[in-house]
């Protein structure tokens, strides 16, 4: 057989595939609407440096610089004072109840003891029951407060302004020094949207010839599996194609997200990353037998995905077992690149050990995909 | 090339250690139209698809157009029709994109011509941008049978193609692949109507994955040593029962207002008769029928044994 027929093959199965895409509303409109939606949600709702949190205030004195400290607290963004409570108890059950973050604790005699020298408490209660909710404002709790008193402690109180430590410490957030969540967030969408679409469609694309009783035909007629395989898929990357430019378009124009590398480099990884994602759906549909396991397979690789590659939880926070596993994932390695590329302007030399592994998940997929592929109905 | 369209010679197929079918031997000459005839679960499509290349036989070897039917299975499918026992177009492609579509896969010239012309015969032409999907049963069969014929084929493998399809519609149908066999095609047809099994040059019946009879029709019923009567008369059909069972009588139906039995031993099957009081009932013997013949053949190779679908 010719290579001008198998061609010609390919190009009636695309068509075909094209065809019955366009027809199948619902998954059309999932190939499109599951990004728009997923970028507004995560990237207008997820925020990992949250800010204006509730606060009550508990004073057992009002002076100049207790007035200062709460106002220090109130500008510093993080806190947000909406009330004050008289009775302690209160406090407690306010925190108790989830009405607030924080209760910030002045006794009375506060500001006695501080112009004395005798180093007085203040007390913050947070409610840490999540930690990533309450860390960034605790953190900063203690920088504010000596912020602020350094205004107030002047002249013959100047000896009780916080002295510097014996180090003056530098640190440069970079690549995100305002620690914009979405930064983080819309670049890695496009890894976690490719993944979620075009494994469950690829997947769903096999079996629904199975399922509705056309693949008997479909291997009556004389296309080859590897034709069957390349028609059926061509369609999807077109989707994958489409899918990134609406999330790179968004991140520029809507989030603001900085691209400080090359584009090309980028381009290279996605169609790395797509290719890996596609035949892992097409292992899948040679696995299941109704779309309905199709989909749950996609699950099975898609919440891992989700959840060990560094895009949900920070990568080096996971113990070494979930980091190897991470490891395997292709969207481990594309999260880097995309941030890498978009964020840090990071070259090939940078990321050559990214697109290795990638590669080779992909090339692992294909073969398993095409050794279990069936040539008949056995 | 040999004279033979389909030359296979013990073809066993076991799915896990279940034997769906066990030993075949098919020689079929170029040109005939054989009927495929046996029990639901007697490997009648397990065989045509091992024939096809479709499942690959656990033992036994053979030609089909003279192409080896293990290693060839590509070249088979260029020159063979197959249509699957359920319509399996797609539903939701057009009548005339599912046409197109199969005319691309076997890379006709002149694709767009082949279409219409097909349509035009078909006599859907003014349907031919509904989906597939919403056609009656029969038109299903029929564009199904368009599908697979559309390249010429040298060999036509049908699979039950008149499964639900009325009496009219199975008519023309067969009149096409009386048609189609002038023309030149070889035609295996697996089916359950008797009708049917008679328009064809021969039959194979299988049973429990072994062919158990095959040759044209007169024959099988005369090697069969069938005995048959025909009794007519009032209330006859209340005797059916009264018969059903009695040694000597194989098969007991009612139809055409008469009842029918018939049984292999020619002596126990008239003293049967003749205990039965039937005062007012008028026997003849008749010619066994196909179906008498079938029935026994079933009987005698056991109920239906299979477990996969």
């Amino acid at each position: 057989m010719t290579v001008s027929a198998t061609w010609a093959r390919i190009g009636a199965i695309f068509i075909k595939e094209l065809v019955q895409m366009r027809r199948d509303r619902l998954t059309f409109g999932m190939m499109f609407g599951i990004p728009v939606i997923q970028l507004i949600l995560f990237g207008f709702a997820i925020n990992t440096d949250p800010k204006d949190l509730p606060t009550a205030v508990h004073a057992e004195e009002h002076t100049p610089v207790t007035r200062t400290l709460l106002r220090a607290l109130e500008t510093s963004q993080y806190y947000d004072l909406v009330l004050e409570s008289d009775d302690p108890r209160d406090s407690e059950h306010l925190l108790a109840r989830g009405e607030v973050a924080f209760v910030v604790f002045i006794p009375a005699g506060f500001t006695e003891r501080l112009v004395r020298g005798e180093r007085p408490q203040l007390l913050i209660e947070a409610d840490a029951s999540d930690p990533a909710a309450a860390s960034n404002a605790i953190a900063r709790a203690e920088a504010i407060v000596n912020q602020a008193l350094r205004h107030d402690l002047k002249g013959p109180l100047a000896g009780l302004a916080p002295r510097p430590g014996p180090v003056e410490l530098i640190v440069h957030p970079r690549y995100n020094p305002e620690g914009i969540t979405q930064y983080n967030i819309v670049p890695g969408l496009l890894g976690v949207v490719l993944t979620m679409t075009l494994v469950m469609i690829t997947g769903m694309a096999m079996t629904k010839e199975a399922e509705r009783g056309t693949l008997e035909n479909l291997l009556a007629l004389p296309a080859r599996p590897v034709e069957v395989m390349i028609g059926k898929i061509t369609p999807y990357i077109a989707v994958g194609a489409a899918q990134a430019i609406v999330v790179l378009v968004t991140a520029r124009f809507l989030f603001g997200v900085p691209f400080h590398g090359a584009l090309w480099i980028l381009l290279i990884g996605i169609a790395i990353f797509v290719f890996a994602n596609l035949a892992v759906g097409f292992t899948f549909s040679t696995i299941a037998t109704t779309q309905m396991q199709a989909m749950q397979l996609t699950f099975f690789f898609f919440l891992p995905s989700l959840l060990l590659s560094g895009f949900m939880f920070p990568f080096r926070g996971m113990p070494t077992w979930a980091q190897t596993i991470g490891e395997v994932l292709p969207l481990t390695h594309f999260l880097r690149i995309v941030r890498g590329v978009m964020l840090k302007g990071a070259g090939l030399a940078d990321l050559y050990g990214e697109f290795i592994a990638m590669g080779a998940f992909a090339a692992a997929a294909v073969a398993v995909a095409m050794a279990r592929y069936r040539r008949t109905l056995d | 090339m040999s004279d033979l369209a389909i030359d296979v010679s013990g073809l066993v197929k076991r799915f896990g250690d279940k034997i769906a079918v066990d030993g075949v031997d098919i020689q079929m000459p170029r040109g005939e139209v054989w009927g495929f005839l046996g029990p639901n679960g007697s490997g009648k499509t397990t065989t045509i698809r091992m024939i096809c290349g479709l499942l690959r036989a656990t033992e036994g070897a053979g030609t089909c157009l003279g192409y080896d039917v293990l290693n060839e299975p590509e070249k088979i499918r260029a020159h063979t029709g197959y249509m699957t026992q359920h319509f399996s177009f797609w539903k939701d492609l057009t009548i005339r994109e599912n046409l197109e579509f199969t005319a691309r896969l076997y890379q006709m010239p002149q694709l767009r011509e082949r279409v219409d012309e097909t349509l035009e015969t078909l006599g859907l032409a003014d349907r031919q941008n509904q989906l597939a999907g919403a056609l009656s049963g029969g038109w299903k069969q029929r564009l199904a049978l368009a599908a697979v014929t559309m390249h010429n084929p040298r060999l036509l493998l049908l699979d039950e193609p008149t499964a639900g399809v009325d009496p009219q519609a199975r008519r023309d149908f067969w009149d096409e692949i009386h048609r189609l066999s002038t023309r030149g095609m070889t035609v295996l047809v697996s089916t359950h109507y008797m009708d049917e099994a008679e328009r064809c040059d021969r039959i194979v019946y299988l049973a429990n994955g072994k062919v158990v009879a095959r040759g044209r029709i007169g024959e099988i019923i005369a090697r069969s040593g069938l005995v048959a009567y025909r009794g007519e008369g009032e209330d006859v059909r209340r005797l059916a029962a009264r018969l059903q069972g009695r040694p000597g009588v194989d098969h007991v139906a009612y139809f055409s207002a008469a009842l029918n039995v018939s049984g292999e031993n020619r002596q126990a099957l008239e003293n049967a008769i003749a205990d039965i009081d039937g005062k007012d009932v008028e026997w003849r013997e008749i010619q066994p029928t196909l179906e008498d013949v079938f029935i026994v053949l079933m009987m005698r190779a056991g109920a239906d044994r299979r477990t996969h679908a």
